[in-house]
């Protein structure tokens, strides 16, 4: 054990050793960072409770990966309606459909005044709205699941229609003139990404292509957009189904001397910035905030006053189609994740 | 026979250690073998089916891809040499830069700041799987997975916690951002055509890494403590020190890799990484590495990731159905692996 502790004590020593030599860096940076932002946030204020109905629980269950930037969103918006509605907001995700459906169980086992679920893979939702039906307990389906909604019980659905967003791609790269596209799925076997690469294929008069990509490994999205471009110097557009892969796909279109334009879905910072330097053609925003926002917002309106908006038809919150004339307003409130 | 001396015939005394063996069967026995075969096998392949593989732009996309991979293959296949496995290397990655991102951005500091900052927490990440390894009963399994989960939750909460979002915030208009991009994320262009630097680390740390092991008495104790470790602790062999060391290793190569991830996207997604860690193991193997500890190679392990590269972006450049890509990639990498299999076998009967 006496070696061990000296190779501890070694391993301490290189440790400070490299400590010693980060503190000599220790400059500030002047410019960017924390304090930047700091700057940017003081004029934006937090919202209150504007109403004085019962602090009634909702909860949220998503088919949300970690980390997914989009679900980001959402919640933010859920979460600022919740504020105004005077909301207790309760969050959960799951990939796996089980695990999901089992998350609504627990939520309706909490006995929670109102459930805001996503239909990504319905059957699996199927029995778990039901029982939230016998329960008694309201339920909005957000995002995805438009066509199940209704016959599960459910009191509306807000969110895109993946196929129509596919659809209003391929109009949008026709208008622009493209001829051989490329749509880059960055999760394999997801129904909605699917969706979105055939409705872009159903109205674009060229032609569309997929390419599956490790979305966990940037790297090689990278890569391999980067492959597909240096082999088929023909491909004039290239389309990322999520707003972090619009970026990589510019870099990977520059290092292939592809002159293809990239578009995305989606929206974040960086895509806006993007938008309005002219790296990026568009991009098709479903508003994920405005999901998350009307989901927490109608469901109040059902408890206080019974009102079911769209009556019962899904309600569209996108695409919306944003070119660069749209990107420098809309940048500021990606910046600060709502958008 | 003639006048002159005669060889002096092997002598039956002495040691087997001693007797002078052919460079070709020197080189039949070298773990890496197998595996540079199979690449050669699956680089003809890929020249024959896809017209553009041999373009020298498509040749710096395939070394790019299998450099990122390449420079956490290396030290992993070291580990997995002293017999011990770390699931926690793919997600490590994304710690690593999450850390410099946020130190950078949280403190207002220089970017290298958060650089330095980072190698500190990754190496004691590193630290940590190997203490609590040497330390306690259960294997570097169950250790290293639950190192994984811890930091994949890390990595979410610590983000959520401090930037309010899933992904950090760019950090791209800050001091010192510019120069650790160039000795992270830059690329280099020979004769019109651009290699990143990623291919630099990796060709580094295989240097490294084949001194280390062939050169030096640390090489010896890895293949000790891999090979039996009761036996390894018998002759005195410092077996926790070697496989703290190790796992430091692995957590360098996260540094590196997280660094480039940091500096080639300036915003880092939280939730990334997940995964590769298995796709280091495979690179490892397919390299010729032991999955039980005590014989392989970083050379191996380096023409593991370069297989791996060509595969992934091979199928790419032959323009194959996509839905089908992962079978693919399976289907090649289990080819590559036997035929190296195959060789390995062939040689060790000849020897």
């Amino acid at each position: 054990m006496a070696r061990v502790k000296t190779g501890v004590r070694t391993v301490g020593a290189v440790l400070v050793a490299v400590l010693g030599v980060t503190a000599g860096l220790t400059g500030c940076s002047s410019t960017g960072g924390k304090r930047a932002e700091d700057a940017r946030k003081a004029a934006t204020a937090q919202g209150k409770a504007a109403v004085n109905t019962p602090r009634w629980t909702f909860g949220m269950v998503t088919h949300s990966g970690d980390g997914d930037t989009f679900w980001d969103i959402v919640q933010s918006g859920a979460k600022q309606a919740a504020r105004k509605d005077n909301i207790n907001f309760l969050y959960a995700h799951d990939d796996e459909a089980q695990q999901q459906a089992q998350l609504v169980d627990s939520y309706i086992d909490k006995k929670v005044d109102g459930i805001i679920v996503t239909l990504a893979k319905p059957d699996a939702m199927k029995g778990a709205l039901a029982r939230a039906e016998k329960a008694g307990i309201p339920v909005i389906t957000v995002n995805s699941g438009s066509a199940e909604s209704k016959d599960f019980g459910a009191l509306t659905h807000i969110g895109q229609d993946e196929t129509i967003a596919g659809e209003a791609v391929g109009e949008e790269l026709n208008k622009r003139g493209k001829k051989k596209a490329l749509c880059i799925l960055h999760e394999q076997g997801n129904v909605g990404h699917e969706q979105r690469c055939e409705g872009a294929k159903k109205t674009f008069d060229g032609k569309i292509q997929n390419l599956y990509v490790t979305g966990t490994n940037m790297p090689d999205v990278q890569s391999s957009i980067e492959a597909r471009l240096q082999t088929d110097k023909s491909i004039d557009a290239v389309v990322t189904l999520g707003a972090p892969f619009a970026d990589t796909a510019v870099k990977a279109a520059d290092s292939a001397g592809s002159k293809a334009e990239v578009d995305t879905f989606d929206l974040n910072e960086k895509v806006a910035a993007g938008l309005k330097s002219g790296d990026l053609g568009f991009a098709v925003d479903q508003q994920p905030y405005l999901q998350g926002y009307q989901a927490v917002d109608l469901l109040w309106l059902y408890k206080y006053n019974a009102d079911v908006l769209g009556g019962g038809r899904p309600v569209l919150t996108g695409p919306q189609i944003i070119t660069k004339d749209q990107a420098a307003e809309l940048e500021e409130y990606a910046k600060r994740g709502t958008r | 026979m003639t006048a002159t001396a005669p060889a002096p015939a092997p002598d039956a005394k002495t040691d087997e250690r001693l007797v002078k063996t052919s460079p070709l069967k020197k080189l039949m026995g070298r773990p890496e073998l197998g595996s540079v075969v199979g690449a050669v096998a699956v680089f003809l392949f890929f020249s024959f089916v896809a017209d553009s593989f041999l373009q020298a732009t498509s040749l710096a996309t395939v070394l790019y891809a299998a450099s990122t991979l390449g420079i956490m293959a290396v030290p992993v296949a070291l580990l997995m040499i002293g017999g011990e496995f770390d699931l926690s290397a793919g997600v490590l990655v994304t710690s690593s830069a999450l850390i410099s991102s946020m130190f950078s951005y949280q403190m207002t500091a220089n970017v290298w700041v958060g650089v330095g900052v980072s190698l500190l927490v990754t190496l004691a990440i590193g630290v940590f799987n190997g203490v609590m390894l040497t330390r306690t009963d259960p294997p570097s399994f169950i250790i290293t997975l639950g190192t994984f989960l811890m930091l994949t939750g890390m990595n979410l909460g610590f983000t959520k916690l401090i930037s309010g979002t899933v992904s950090t915030k760019s950090i791209s208009d800050m001091e010192g951002f510019s120069s650790a991009k160039d000795v992270f994320a830059s690329t280099i262009t020979i004769g019109g055509v651009d290699f990143k630097i990623t291919i630099l680390w990796w060709l580094a740390l295989i240097v490294v890494a084949t001194w280390i092991l062939l050169r030096t008495r640390v090489g010896n104790w890895i293949f000790a403590v891999g090979g039996g470790e009761e036996a390894a602790r018998a002759v005195g062999v410092p077996v926790a020190k070697t496989k703290i060391g190790l796992y430091m290793g692995v957590a360098f190569g996260a540094w590196i890799s997280g660094q480039h991830l940091l500096f080639s996207y300036d915003t880092v997604q939280s939730g990334e990484g997940v995964g590769n860690e298995l796709i280091y193991i495979v690179a490892a193997v397919i390299g010729g590495c032991l999955i039980t500890g005590g014989y392989g190679s970083a050379v191996g392990a380096a023409v593991g990731a370069l297989i791996f590269g060509m595969v992934s972006k091979g199928i790419v450049f032959a323009e194959w159905n996509s839905d089908w890509f992962k079978f693919f990639l399976g289907v090649m990498l289990l080819l590559a692996t036997l035929l190296n299999h195959w060789v390995r076998k062939r040689a060790e009967a000849t020897k």
